[in-house]
Formats: structure tokens, sequence, C-alpha cells
């Protein structure tokens, strides 16, 4: 190397011989031979680096490598009702993901879960666009609560579908189905936002599901549980060699809730095919016992991921089975609020035995207003007044006292009012005063606008649930606040600061409404010694000219009300039911017989049910999945997928909940003054 | 001589046919690991290969260098027509084919190349006249006699064993005293030519083995998958390995063919650095072995064969290495005498007789400056 210079003299001018040759064969074979000793010592370099410089981290490598920690899901807590039956619970159950990745022929192993698992196309064609969407890695679930006979078929194919992962795992359930939609929710798995918010490895753990709405998801983190986790060795092509070590899962907490499971069934099973709510409270505790809102989707069918067309079909129907209507509903509350304008009356001083003529209508500055009795009611004191639920009595004597004293009792009585549950959101309506008015419409409060309130129209708008804290209030007389959480409440409500006689008075007149000369005889209980007490109310929707309010298409049809109490001289229980588009408080009363008959006797209750379930053709659970199959055969699979956001499902509902909730206020106002305009 | 000895074994060249034994023996143990502790399918085939083998290499020592040097062209001929006989059957049955189906074995035509071109070029400037070897004619016959068979070989596609062909043709030319020019020149134009012969010369799967070693994390489950797994392989083993069987990156299927192209990786995580430490060592011997025969020759020819026959051996050891610590690009060159294979064990085996035989002529003839 270092005589390299004379080499290329030689080469040029030199005359080479042999021994020349030899000469750089000897120089350039100890070149070859260094640069052979250099490469070996890199080699030997090299290697120690690897060995030992890098040594842990490759160390480390080969174990992640070699052991494989998988998460073991934590079973969820149960929701279960007030006496520890479960309303939502676990199920063991079989389920099959793939790992897109890990699929070798995608469309031939598609089309062997097809034929095993017996899916239809629309099910494929939501398989499909989820492997789209998911990141290859990640697991997807293909079908979960699959029998032992499709579980083992598909055991028995699996060398050859590499990427399909059959596993035993446990499902969420919900032994009474659609009457607990509302009030729990349902689980579904985590979206990718939601495992931005919380980046848990158990989010994206295959089959692992968070709650997506109502208590599953307000009380997520309780009923969520620690993990087991599961470490095995396995192979490059993930086959299990052994396992290493186990760590059992913890199950999440139980939550325990006021709600009575079989009064909640039988409240939402009663409303049968209409659409609704009733709430049951305890009206000593605030205990809410059951808060049904029909109809309902089944969370079974949502938690094992909603399929297109079940989305369809509850998103095109006109009776919204998306909304929770106990806590978004709102509604005028009709002539139900006549008790509480009553109690406000009297706390003004109105003497209970004035009587107001009734006629039949009232001239209301250049307007008359009518009583719904057109051929009027004669002398009328308070108590007829309730019981008979005369109108004019109310206009007359509320444009005496004003409505800010109404507004005050409205309030005290819970409407207007936001409660503290656990619940992700609920609509709290209007107690319209003149404050109120001039805020938001900038026009100055009219005798009539007190009229139209008197009778719960106007803008007057309240959800069953503050109705029947209204209920509770009045027939207990304690300012009663709801409770979902089983052994929160203590019972010790502050009094609602009501005179003992002026509560007497008022219980007597609902009771009247039942059982004396009162509106709603038929909703007398089949019961000897127990008296319910209640009001009725009818909302009207539309004006008198476009419908009258009992016939026609159903959107046009009243909303029944009613509220109620019983016993009525020593109130246990309070409620309200709100039928919309019933046609008037007949479509509510009853109900609330049928609901109160069950809480005190359920044998009796439940010969009614099934009396009423014979004609409608069957439960609520059987006649959803029956409006199922017909929807499914009449949409085929032509039929939108379902909204990737789980946020989408709800949030569309909301918004159309609150433009639904808003026209009737404007619409029945205009119909309460036309009502009233109707030229005699 | 020791008198105990019978002569016939004491002449036997035991300075490296010991540690050669020693390292088939060795690479026989890592194959009955990488078969998950058996001596099925691998360990055993691969110790009766290397005894047949070793049996064709005594034979090979037999022959006269007279015959040697007679042989070379024609041996180069037949085996330069082989070659286009693969590519006229690859053609007609469509698709790549590197052997010929001889019933009974597959033959393929590529890897007696190796030593043939070596044999070749040896006799080629052994009769080219000293004063020659500046010229033109030193240079153009050579290089024909490379460029063809490397040619014939890249259209299989077969670019390690082209290399390994081009290696050993250049290095017995650098040995030949071709003007030092003339190399720099051509690495000069390798260097110009490479980034063209990357983008047009080579196959998709080819330029993605370029990259991959030049970024392996990029793609750790794709193809930069064989590298890391070979680095986690060698790293994780540590000073003394896991022990003998023991190995979960070849046991659990992480490393990829770990009984042929990665049996290095394979090795050194059971054994440890101080395993590879020996291996290098022993493939030191070897070729120090070699070289020393070469340097002892008495004519140019045996000079020349000799010293070519070191470096194709080298060539599979160097790049086999490089490329299992992440060195070189997965080129599917095989390690000498470990990994499990017919063809790499026949020529290296056949480079081993080469130099056994050239050791011979070395006993028997004293050393003369005659060519």
């Amino acid at each position: 190397m270092f005589r390299r210079k004379p080499l290329f003299r030689k080469a040029s001018q030199v005359q080479i011989t042999s021994a020349t040759l030899e000469n750089t064969y000897d120089r350039r074979s100890f070149v070859v031979a260094g640069f052979g000793a250099s490469i070996g010592l890199l080699l030997a370099g090299r290697m120690s680096y690897l060995a030992i410089a890098e040594n842990e981290k490759y160390a480390t490598e080969a174990e992640s490598n070699r052991v494989n920690l998988s998460l073991i899901p934590p079973r969820r807590g149960w929701i279960v009702d007030r006496s520890g039956a479960p309303l939502a619970s676990n199920r063991a159950d079989f389920r099959v993901d793939v790992i897109p990745e890990r699929m070798s022929r995608p469309e031939q192993q598609m089309a062997v879960l097809q034929e095993v698992l017996n899916l239809d196309q629309a099910a494929m064609a939501d398989l499909r666009e989820r492997i789209g969407r998911t990141r290859g890695f990640r697991p997807v679930e293909v079908a979960s609560g699959l029998s032992y006979e499709q579980f083992a078929a598909l055991s028995v194919r699996l060398p050859n579908l590499p990427g399909v992962v059959p596993q035993r795992g446990y499902s969420r359930y919900y032994p009474t189905g659609p009457s607990v939609g509302h009030l729990i929710g349902y689980v579904g798995p985590a979206s990718a936002e939601e495992y931005e918010k919380d980046r848990n490895p158990l989010l994206i753990t295959p089959g692992y599901k968070i709650g997506k709405d109502g208590l599953e998801k307000q009380f997520e983190q309780r009923l969520r549980g620690v993990p087991g986790a599961r470490r095995v060795e396995v192979t490059a092509s993930g086959r299990i060699v052994r396992d290493l070590e186990t760590r059992e899962d913890i199950q999440g907490k139980p939550v325990k809730l006021t709600i009575d499971g079989p009064l909640q069934d039988y409240a939402a099973r009663r409303i049968g095919p209409e659409s609704g709510s009733v709430v049951v409270m305890d009206c000593r505790t605030g205990d809410v016992l059951c808060m049904a809102s029909m109809p309902s989707f089944d969370p079974n069918s949502f938690s094992d991921g909603i399929g297109r067309v079940e989305y369809a079909m509850l998103r095109d129907d006109e009776r919204v089975p998306l909304r929770n209507k106990v806590l978004k509903g709102l509604y005028p509350p009709g002539s139900t609020v006549k008790p509480m304008v009553s109690m406000a009356l009297l706390r003004e001083g109105v003497d209970p035995e004035e009587t107001v003529y009734c006629g039949g209508g009232l001239r209301v500055g250049n307007r008359v207003f009518h009583c719904w009795q057109r051929r009027g009611h004669g002398q009328v004191n308070m108590a007829k007044g309730i019981y008979q639920s005369c109108d004019v009595y109310f206009y007359h004597l509320a444009q005496r006292i004003g409505m800010d004293p109404i507004a005050a009792m409205a309030r005290r009585c819970g409407m207007g009012q936001e409660f503290d549950l656990p619940v992700l959101s609920q609509f709290y309506g209007t107690v319209p005063d003149p404050a109120w008015k001039l805020e938001k419409y900038g026009t100055k409060w009219q005798a009539y606008d007190t009229v139209n309130a008197t009778i719960g129209q106007g803008y007057m708008l309240a959800n069953p649930l503050q109705l029947a804290v209204m209920a509770s209030r009045l027939a207990s007389g304690r300012h009663v606040e709801p409770h979902l959480l089983f052994g929160e409440s203590d019972g010790e409500f502050p009094p609602a600061d009501f005179a003992p006689e002026h509560v007497a008075l008022v219980r007597q007149a609902m009771s009247d409404v039942i059982n004396g000369p009162g509106t709603a005889g038929r909703a007398r209980l089949p019961i000897e010694d127990v008296l319910m007490a209640g009001k009725t109310g009818t909302a009207q929707v539309v004006s008198l000219s476009v419908s009258d309010g009992t016939s026609g298409p159903w959107k046009y049809r009243d909303h029944g009300l009613f509220i109620f109490f019983a016993p009525y001289d020593n109130p246990r229980y309070a409620g309200a039911v709100v039928i919309e588009h019933g046609g008037g408080s007949s479509s509510a009363y009853p109900i609330a017989r049928d609901v109160m008959t069950f809480l005190f006797d359920p044998r009796k209750g439940m010969d009614a049910l099934h009396a009423l379930e014979k004609q409608w053709g069957g439960n609520a659970q059987e006649r959803l999945a029956a409006r199922y199959a017909a929807y499914a055969a009449q949409a085929g699979e032509a039929v939108a997928p379902a909204p990737r956001r789980d946020e989408e499902i709800f949030a569309r509902v909301d918004a159309e909940a609150r433009a639904a909730a808003m026209i009737p206020v404007t619409e029945a106002t205009d119909a309460a003054i036309n009502r009233s305009d109707v030229a005699e | 001589m020791n008198s105990v000895i019978p002569t016939p074994i004491a002449r036997q060249p035991w300075s490296m046919l010991f540690p050669l034994i020693a390292l088939v023996g060795f690479g026989a143990m890592v194959l009955f690991s990488a078969a998950g502790g058996s001596w099925e399918p691998y360990a055993t085939s691969h110790v009766v290969r290397f005894l047949l083998f070793l049996v064709m290499a005594s034979v090979m020592t037999l022959f006269r260098r007279e015959f040697v040097r007679f042989a070379a062209y024609p041996v180069y001929g037949i085996i330069l027509v082989l070659l286009m006989a693969v590519e006229a059957m690859g053609f007609v049955g469509g698709g790549s084919q590197r052997w010929l189906n001889l019933g009974i074995i597959h033959l393929q035509p590529s890897e007696f190349m190796k030593p043939a071109i070596v044999l070749v070029l040896a006799k080629f400037y052994s009769e080219l006249p000293p004063g020659m070897i500046t010229s033109w004619r030193a240079l153009v016959p050579a290089a024909g006699l490379i460029a063809m068979p490397m040619g014939l070989v890249l259209l299989q596609p077969d670019l390690g064993t082209a290399l390994a062909i081009g290696f050993g043709g250049a290095t017995v030319m650098f040995l030949a005293g071709l003007p030092l020019r003339w190399f720099l020149t051509a690495g000069a134009a390798a260097v110009v030519i490479a980034p063209l012969a990357y983008f047009f010369g080579l196959h998709d799967y080819q330029q993605r083995r370029v990259t991959t070693f030049l970024d392996p994390e990029s793609d750790p489950l794709g193809a930069g998958y064989h590298i890391t797994q070979s680095k986690i392989a060698i790293g994780s083993g540590g000073l003394f390995g896991k022990g003998f069987n023991e190995g979960s990156q070849s046991h659990l299927n992480y490393l990829p063919e770990p009984h042929t192209d990665f049996v290095f990786a394979t090795m050194a995580e059971e054994w440890g650095l101080l395993g590879g430490f020996a291996v290098i060592l022993i493939y030191g011997l070897i070729m120090r072995w070699g070289l020393s025969v070469a340097r002892k020759s008495h004519d140019r020819f045996g000079t020349l064969l000799a010293s070519g026959m070191v470096a194709t051996m080298f060539f599979y050891v160097a790049i086999n290495l490089m490329m299992v610590m992440g060195l070189a690009p997965v080129v599917g060159i095989p390690l000498p005498f470990m990994s499990h294979g017919g063809s790499s064990m026949m020529t290296n085996m056949i480079c081993i007789g080469t130099l056994m035989m050239v050791n011979r002529w070395n006993n028997r003839a004293p050393r003369s400056r005659l060519s």
C-alpha cells in the first residue's frame, strides 16, 4: 500500500517479468488479506455492539416478541333495580373478531364468515365499512352472541382463516330490552374520539364496550372494573405456545337504582302502541320508581352494534323512539296545572268557597275564552273548578291575582326546574311570567297570557318528570327532589311552605276528579281500600281549525296528560303520564290507573295488561321485532348506513326534539287563543 | 512428522480440517436447535452432505495440475452452456428458473460458475505473457469471461450469485497484477453507475431490499422484518447467549429462515457474542490457511486459483454476516458450512477441495519460479 507510487510507474514504464508480477501478487495479497481481516474486525465490532451495547434494547424486544400480554376485559358492573334485580347484566357469549391486516385473502375469508355465521348482505356491508375505517391491526367485531355450533364450525376452519379470532367473552344483557332503553342507555365499542379522550388501552381491546348513552355512560367509570391480564408465549404467527401467567379481572361495581324493575317494565309495556312516558315516584323519599319512555329501542341490539336497517327504522319513526321523552319531551301541561294554580290562589287569600259563574266562556279584553265545557258549569267553587276542570273559574280568579304568584307557585312545584339527577341531559321547559316574556319577546305581558297560562297552555312547557315532581309536592306538601340512586335519599325534605288545610283541600278535590263527580271516573283503582287522586289534562297541539284534537292525522291530535298520587289521604306514590297526540286525557289516565293497580296488586295489573297486549299483538319487545322484520323486508338493503359516531345518533334526535318541542309552543299558543275566538 | 500417525493421514492439512470439522459440527448443533431440538430435518442431512462433499474434495486433490489447466476452458464452457440452457428453459417455461431438473437432482449451474470463473481466469492469467499485463489484452478477454456468466445469472435474476461471480473474478484480476488505476477507475465508475443500476437495473423486490436495508425500522412488519428480527436475535443473545435450544426468536418463528440465510442469528441468540467470535475466528483460520496455500504455490496458476477460491468463500461469509447484522441488504447468500442447503455446501466444498488440491501440488514438488 505504501508502495503504490512505484507500482504505477512500473506498470507503465518498466519491463514486466514474472518476478515483478510475483512481487505484485505478494503486495496485493497482503492488501486483500488486510481487507479480509478488517471486514472480520468490523463484523466482530458490529456484533459486540449489538450484543453488548444494545443488548438491553434487543433483549426487551425479543421478550416483547415472545410474550404477548393480552388484556382480559373486565366484566361490567351490573345495573340493578331497588330490589337488586338486574336491569343490565352480562351474558357469557361467543364472539368473532377479525384483524384485517392478518387476513391473507380477505374476500374469500369474508365469504366463508358470511356462510358460517349466516350474515345477510346488510351485515356484510356494515362489516366491510367498519373494516374500511379501522386501522389494519385493530380487531373488528364480526358478530357476537353466536351459538356454540357456529362457534365450533368456525373454530374448525381457523387454520384456513388467518386473522379471524374467535373469542369467549361477555356481552351486555338487558333482560327487559326496550323498557329500559332510554333510562339505562346501551354500550358499544369506543370510538376514535373516545379513545383520544381516554387513552386507556382497554378501550381498544377487541370486544370491549363502553357506555354510550343513559346511565351506562353516566356511570362508565364505576361500572368499568379492572381488566385482568394474560401473559402467553406466542409464535410469530400468533399461535399460543403456552400460558405464562394470568391475572383475573375485577368486575365493575354495581349501580343500584331506585327504579322498580317490574314496574318500569309494566309501565313501558302498558303504554303500548302509544308514544308517551310514565313517571312514578315515591313521594316520601323522592325515589323515582319508574321512568318509562316509549316507543324505545332495544339496547340489546344496540349493544351488538346498530345495524343500518334498524337505525333507519328508528330514525324514520315519527314517534322518535330515540328520544327519552321523560327528560326531553316538553309538553304544554294543560289542565294538570290547575291544582297548582289553586294552591297559588289559596296562598293569595282567595276563599275556596267563593264561586264563579261559568257560562261556557269569559270575555278577556276583546276575545272570548271558552271553557272546555261549552254548556258551562254553572256556579263553580275551587273544588269543583279542579274536579270538573272548569276553565272559566281559573280564567277569572287568575286575572285577579296576576301571573307572578302563579309562576312562583309553579316553580315551587318543580316546573322549569332542572333536577340533580345522574342523567346526560334534561330539557326543563318554561314557566312564563311578565319578566320572561319581556326579555324573550320584548312585549308586555297581557291578561290573555295569564289566562292561557292558568290552563297550562300558551308558553308553559314541562317535561313529564317535572309533572311527577309537581304531583309529589302537592301530595306530600314537601319539597320532594327526585332521586335515581338507591339509598341516596333520606326522605327528609323541607316543607314546601303550603298550609296544611290548603293541601288537604287540593287533595280532596283531586280525589274527587276520580272518585267523585270529576272528569276521570274511569281512573278509579279496582282496589277496595286505595283511592287515587289525580288531575287530567289535554294539551292542544294545533288550532281547532286544523284538527278537532281527537281524530285525524296522529300528529295533530291533542296530548293527553294525567298527574296522580295514591292513596289520596296518605300519599305514598305520585306520578305523571303523558301520551303524545293521544287525543286527550282519556288516553293517559287509564294507563296511570293500570300502573298504580300493578303497584298495589300486581296480579290484577298483569291481567289488564295481558288482555291489552293480546289486542296489540305481543309485548313491546315482540312488537319491535315484528316491526323491524317488516321494515327490513320493505327497505331491503338499500338503507343508508348508521352514523359513524355514536354521538350523532342522538344528536340528530336532540335537535329534532328541540325543534319539535318549540313548534307546538307557538301553535298551541295560537290554539289557545283561536279556541276562544271561534265565533259562536 | 510423528511416526505414530501414518503418513497419508499426517499429510492432510489438519490446520484447516480441524477448524472446518468443528465449524460443521457446530453448524449441525445450531441446525439441531433451529429444527426445534431435532436432528431432522436439517442437522443430519447437513452432516451427511458435508461428509459426502469431503469425499468429493479428497477425490479432487488427486487431479493433476496439467489436467486441471487443460480442463479449465472446457469446464467453463460447459457451465456457460448450462446457464444458457437454464435461461432458455425459463424463457420457454415462462418465469424465472435457476436450475436444471436432471431427474435425481436439481442442478444449479450458477453455483458451479463461482469456482469455475476463478479457475478460468487463473488459467487465462497464468498463460498471459507478463509483459502484456498492462495492455488491453489482459483486460478485455477476462472482462468478457466474467461478464457473460454474470449477465446470464442476473437475467435469472440472482443478484447475490452474480455479485459472487464478479467478486471472485475481480479478485483474481487484482491479484494477477492488472494496473491499479483500472480498479480505481472501475470503482469510480461503479459509484456513478450504482444509482442508475438501482433505478433501472434492479427488480422491484431487489430495490425494496436495498431501501429496507438503509432504513429497516421504516417497515418493521414488512420488508424490514428480516433485518429487524435478525438484529433482535443477535442483540438479545448478549455475551453468553440464551443457552442451547433456548432461542425464542428462532423457536417461535420470529426469525425468518433460521436454518439457512439467518443461521448465524440463530447461533448468536443461543451462544452469544462468544459463539459469534468463535465462528468468525474459525473462518479467519480457514481463509488464512487458504491464502498460505496460495502463497506457497509453485506457479502462477496455483496461486491465482487458490486465492480466488479463498475470495469466493470470503464473499459468502462476509456478505452473509454483514446481512444478518444489518450492514448489508438482504441478498439471499447462505453462510458457508453452517447454513442448511446442498448448493452452498457443494460450492464451498469445491473451493475447499481446490485448495487441498493446490496444497497437494505444493507438497509434491518443491517451490520453483517456473510457471
